[in-house]
C-alpha cells in the first residue's frame, strides 16, 4: 500500500512501469454492504414504529430515555449505519490500490447475472470498474462514511433515528449502483433510486407540510429530467443495439462528427443531467431540498447525488466530444447557472440556502468543465467540491445543532438557521469556525486550497478550448470564460459574507441563549477536521505541469502532480482523440492574452482581495436579529432576495395551469362527462327495462296472441 | 287424398288456435289446445302414408304427452278454481308488471 501511495503522488505514469494485472476485490460487496445496512436499519425502524404506535394506542408516548437506556432500535444503527459504509470504503480502497498498481487500458466488467433478456435487448447485472467509477466510488463511500459518522451526533435525539439511517444506507446503495453499473440501464436504476431516497430524506420530517411538499417538488422536477434520460436511452438502444458502455462507446467512434443523431442523444442525456444536477431551468428543487436534515444536504444535495449529471456527461465523454453543439449547450447552461445561482446566494439569510445556491453554482462550474471537453477537470472539481461542500454543510449542521439547542433551552421559537440570528459564534465553536474557514477559502479559490486548482483548471480549459484552431462558437467560449471569472468573484463574496454573519461580529442570539451555545461533540467535529485536511490538500493531485513549475505549484517543491488527469486518461482517451482530430491544438493563451500561470495568479489574487474586502464590508454592515429586522429591500437586492421570482414564475406558468387543467379534468371530464356516461348507461337500462315490462300483462291470452303472431311472422318470413 | 286430410288438419288447427285466443274459459282453452294437437296428429298420420311409419310413431308420442298434459293441466285448473272460484283467465293476472 505504501508503494501504491507513492505511485499516487508521483502520477499514474510510474505505476504503469510496474504494471500488473488488475484483480477486482469483492466489488459486489461494495454495493451490497449499504443494502445490508438498509435492511437491518429498516427492520429496526419498523420495530420502533410498532413499539411507538403501541405506546400511542396505550395512551402515552414512547420515551427514548437518556443515552444509557436507549432501546436497541436506537443504539444499533449507530454501529450498523456508519459500519457498513466503513467496510464498503475499505473494500473500495483495496480495489483502488490494486488498480493503481495495474495499468488498466480497458474497463474491467464484472458480470453477475443477466437481469433482463427480451429478444435482442439484454441488461446484465454487471459492475464496471475503471478509473472513473473508482474515483466516484472513493468519493461516495469515503465522504459518505464521514457524513454517516457526523449523522450519529446530529440525529441522536431524533425519534426516527433508525429510519434515517435506513434511508441513508439505501441512498448509498443506489448511488453505488449509479456509478458502478456497466450500462445506461443500470445507471438509470441508480438514478431513479437516488431520486427516491432524496425524496424520502427531504421529506424526512413529513409531518411538516412544507417539508413534505419540498420532497414532492424535488421528485416531480426530477421526473422532467428523467424523461430526457429515457429518450436518450431509447435513441442509444435503437442505434447501437445495446445499452452497455463498452460496445456503445466503441461503436460511437463511427458516428458522424456533429451529426444530428449524436447531438440529439447527448442533448437528451443532458436534459436528464439538468434535472438531477439542478441546473437552469430545473434547479428550483435543490434550494427547497434543504428542508431535509443537514447531513442529508451534505451527502445527497452537495457531495454525491447532484453530481450524477456530471458523472453522466463524463461517462459519455465520447458522445459529447462528437457533438460540439451539445457541448456548447452543456458549458453554456453550466456557466450561466454558476453566475445566476451565485447572485442569488448574495442576498440569502438562511445559512443552508446560501450553501444550496452555492452548490448549484459550483455544479455549474463542473458542467462548464465537462462542456469544454475537460472531463478530468470536471471530475476533479466534483471531487474537491465533495470535500469542501460536505464540510460546509456539516459545519452549518453543527451551527444549526448548537443554535437549535440554545433556543430549545430557552423555549424560544426563533429560526436557528437564519444567519441574522447568529453572529459571534466563533468563540463558542472554534473548531467548526476554523474548518469552515478552510472550506470557504477552498471554494473561493484561494491558493493553495483544493478549490483553487479545480476551479482554475476549469476556467483555464474554457479559455483554451475556445481558442482552439477548429473551435466552433469561439466567441461564445470567450464569454463563458469571462462569466466564469465573474462568478468566481461572487463566490468569494457570498461565502465570506456567510462566514462573517455566522461567526464574526457581535452575538445576536440573545444573552440567555448565548450560554447554551456549544462546540459540536467529537463525533461531529472529527469528520469536519478530516474533510478540512482534504479541502486543503485534495487539490494537489491534479496540478498541470505549467503551474507546478511556477510559484503556484511551489516551484516544484510541494508534492503536487497531474495524477488525476493521467489516471482518467483511459476513460477520456477516445473523447480526446475526437477533439484532436476536429479541433486541433488547444490555445495556450486566454482571450485577452496571458498564459495559464498569469491567469491563475490573477484569479487567486482577485479572490483573495474580494475575501479581504468583503470581510471589512460585511463586518461593517449592521445586522439585526430577524425579530428586529424591518429593513425594506429595494431594487436589485429585493429581486435577489426573492431569487429572481423564478419560483413565482414557475408557479404562474407551469404549476397553476397544471392545477387548473387537473381541476378541469376532475370537475368536468370526470365528474360530468365520465360519470355522466356511466349514469346514463344505467339510467337507459332502467328505462328500457321499464318499457319492456309493459308486455308482462299477466294475462295468458296476451301471451298466446303474441306467440301466435310471432309464429306467423316467422312462417311468413321463411315462406317469402 | 292427402290434400283433403291436410286441409282438414289445417282447418282444425286454426279453429283450435282461434279458440285459445278468443275464449276466456280455461277449460275451453284447454280443449282447444287438444284440438290443435290432434290437428297435428292428423297431418302426421296423413304424411306417414307417403313417407313411412315415422309419422305414426310421432302420433303416439303426442298422444302420450297430451294425456300427461291433460292430467297436469286439469289439476292446475282445479287448484286455481278452488282459490278463485272461477276459471276465467282474465282474473288470473297476478304476474302483471
Amino acid at each position: 500500500m505504501t508503494a501504491s501511495l507513492t505511485a499516487l503522488v508521483q502520477g499514474g505514469g510510474q505505476a504503469a512501469a510496474e504494471a500488473g494485472h488488475f484483480e477486482p476485490f469483492l466489488p459486489g460487496l461494495v454495493v451490497l454492504l449499504p443494502l445490508l445496512g438498509f435492511v437491518i436499519n429498516g427492520v429496526l425502524a419498523l420495530q420502533h414504529a410498532r413499539a411507538s404506535a403501541d405506546a400511542v394506542r396505550g395512551g402515552s408516548e414512547l420515551a427514548l430515555g437518556d443515552s444509557a437506556s436507549r432501546p436497541a432500535t436506537h443504539t444499533l444503527p449507530t454501529w450498523v449505519g456508519p459500519g457498513v459504509m466503513l467496510a464498503a470504503f475499505l473494500i473500495t480502497l483495496v480495489n483502488f490500490t490494486r488498480m493503481l498498481g495495474a495499468h488498466l487500458e480497458e474497463p474491467v466488467v464484472v458480470h453477475y447475472w443477466t437481469w433482463i433478456a427480451t429478444g435482442t435487448f439484454t441488461v446484465d447485472a454487471a459492475i464496471q470498474l475503471d478509473q472513473l467509477s473508482m474515483v466516484m466510488m472513493m468519493v461516495v463511500t469515503g465522504v459518505g462514511f464521514l457524513i454517516h459518522v457526523f449523522s450519529v451526533g446530529y440525529m441522536k435525539e431524533d425519534p426516527g433515528y433508525p429510519r434515517y439511517f435506513a434511508y441513508l444506507n439505501l441512498f448509498v446503495f443506489f448511488m453505488l449502483v449509479l456509478v458502478m453499473g456497466s450500462s445506461y440501464a443500470l445507471m438509470f436504476v441508480g438514478w431513479e433510486g437516488v431520486g427516491l431516497c432524496s425524496y424520502l430524506l427531504i421529506g424526512y420530517w413529513f409531518s411538516d407540510r412544507e417539508k413534505a411538499d419540498a420532497g414532492k417538488k424535488a421528485f416531480i422536477v426530477n421526473r422532467i429530467g428523467d424523461a430526457g434520460f429515457l429518450i436518450a436511452m431509447f435513441l442509444v438502444f435503437s442505434n447501437f443495439g445495446s445499452l452497455d458502455y463498452v460496445p456503445v462507446f466503441h461503436d460511437a467512434e463511427g458516428l458522424a462528427y456533429a451529426g444530428g443523431l449524436v447531438t440529439a442523444i447527448t442533448l437528451f442525456f443532458f436534459v436528464g443531467a439538468i434535472g438531477k444536477s439542478a441546473q437552469i431551468p430545473l434547479y428550483v428543487w435543490l434550494p427547497d431540498a434543504m428542508a431535509g436534515p443537514t447531513p442529508v444536504s451534505a451527502l445527497i444535495h452537495a457531495a454525491t447525488m447532484v453530481t450524477a449529471g456530471v458523472y453522466l456527461v463524463a461517462r459519455s465523454s465520447v458522445l459529447f466530444a462528437l457533438a460540439p453543439l451539445s457541448s456548447a449547450v452543456v458549458a453554456g447552461i453550466g456557466v450561466f447557472t454558476a453566475l445566476f445561482a451565485a447572485t442569488i446566494a448574495l442576498k440569502q439569510n438562511d445559512i443552508k440556502k446560501v450553501l444550496a445556491y452555492s452548490t448549484v453554482s459550483q455544479l455549474g462550474y463542473m458542467f462548464l468543465g465537462v462542456g469544454v471537453g475537460a472531463y478530468a477537470a470536471g471530475i476533479f472539481h466534483l471531487m474537491t467540491h465533495a470535500f469542501f461542500k460536505a464540510l460546509l454543510f456539516m459545519g452549518s449542521g453543527a451551527v444549526i445543532h448548537s443554535m437549535h439547542e440554545a433556543y430549545h433551552a430557552t423555549h424560544s421559537h426563533e429560526d436557528p438557521q437564519d444567519m441574522r440570528n447568529m453572529g459571534g459564534l466563533k468563540d463558542a465553536m472554534p473548531i467548526t469556525w476554523a474548518t469552515m474557514w478552510v472550506a470557504t477559502l477552498a471554494i473561493a479559490g484561494i491558493w493553495p486550497f483544493a478549490g483553487f486548482f479545480s476551479k482554475d483548471e476549469i476556467i483555464w480549459q474554457t479559455a483554451a478550448f475556445g481558442g482552439a484552431e477548429g473551435a466552433a462558437y469561439s466567441a461564445l467560449y470567450s464569454l463563458y470564460w469571462v462569466i466564469a471569472l465573474a462568478a468566481a468573484m461572487l463566490t468569494a463574496f457570498y461565502m465570506t459574507r456567510m462566514m462573517v454573519m455566522t461567526f464574526h461580529g457581535t452575538n445576536r442570539t440573545g444573552e440567555e441563549e448565548k450560554k447554551h451555545l456549544h462546540e459540536a461533540p467529537a463525533v461531529m467535529w472529527v469528520p469536519l477536521a478530516v474533510l478540512a485536511v482534504l479541502s486543503v490538500f485534495g487539490g494537489w493531485v491534479n496540478v498541470p505541469e505549467a503551474l507546478r513549475s511556477a510559484w503556484v505549484g511551489g516551484m516544484g517543491i510541494l508534492p503536487m502532480s497531474e495524477w488525476l488527469h493521467h489516471w482518467l486518461e483511459p476513460v477520456t482517451l477516445a473523447a480526446h482523440h475526437v477533439q484532436e482530430e476536429h479541433l486541433g491544438e488547444l490555445a495556450h493563451s486566454a482571450p485577452f492574452g496571458g498564459g495559464e500561470v498569469l491567469w491563475a495568479t490573477i484569479s487567486t489574487a482577485a479572490a483573495a482581495v474580494v475575501v479581504l474586502v468583503s470581510l471589512r464590508v460585511v463586518a461593517a454592515q449592521r445586522v439585526v436579529p430577524v425579530a428586529e429586522d424591518e429593513t425594506e429591500l429595494r431594487g436589485i437586492a429585493k429581486v435577489l432576495y426573492n431569487k429572481y421570482y423564478v419560483d413565482e414564475f414557475y408557479d404562474r406558468v407551469v404549476v397553476q395551469p397544471v392545477v387548473r387543467f387537473s381541476r378541469f379534468c376532475w370537475k368536468v371530464i370526470d365528474a360530468v362527462v365520465i360519470d355522466g356516461v356511466v349514469n346514463a348507461v344505467g339510467w337507459a337500462a332502467k328505462a328500457f327495462g321499464w318499457g319492456v315490462s309493459m308486455f308482462q300483462t299477466g294475462t295468458v291470452n296476451t301471451y298466446a296472441f303474441i306467440l301466435t303472431v310471432g309464429v306467423l311472422f316467422i312462417l311468413g318470413a321463411t315462406l317469402l | 287424398m292427402i290434400t283433403e286430410a291436410l286441409v282438414l288438419s289445417a282447418v282444425l288447427f286454426v279453429v283450435g288456435t282461434f279458440g285459445v285466443l278468443v275464449r276466456r274459459n280455461s277449460i275451453i282453452m284447454f280443449l282447444c289446445i287438444e284440438l290443435q294437437l290432434n290437428a297435428v296428429n292428423l297431418s302426421l298420420v296423413a304424411f306417414s302414408r307417403m313417407w313411412g311409419i315415422d309419422g305414426q310413431i310421432f302420433v303416439f308420442f303426442v298422444m302420450t304427452v297430451a294425456a300427461a298434459e291433460a292430467a297436469v293441466g286439469l289439476a292446475i285448473i282445479i287448484s286455481i278454481f278452488r282459490h278463485y272460484e272461477t276459471v276465467n283467465v282474465d282474473s288470473f293476472n297476478l304476474l302483471k308488471w
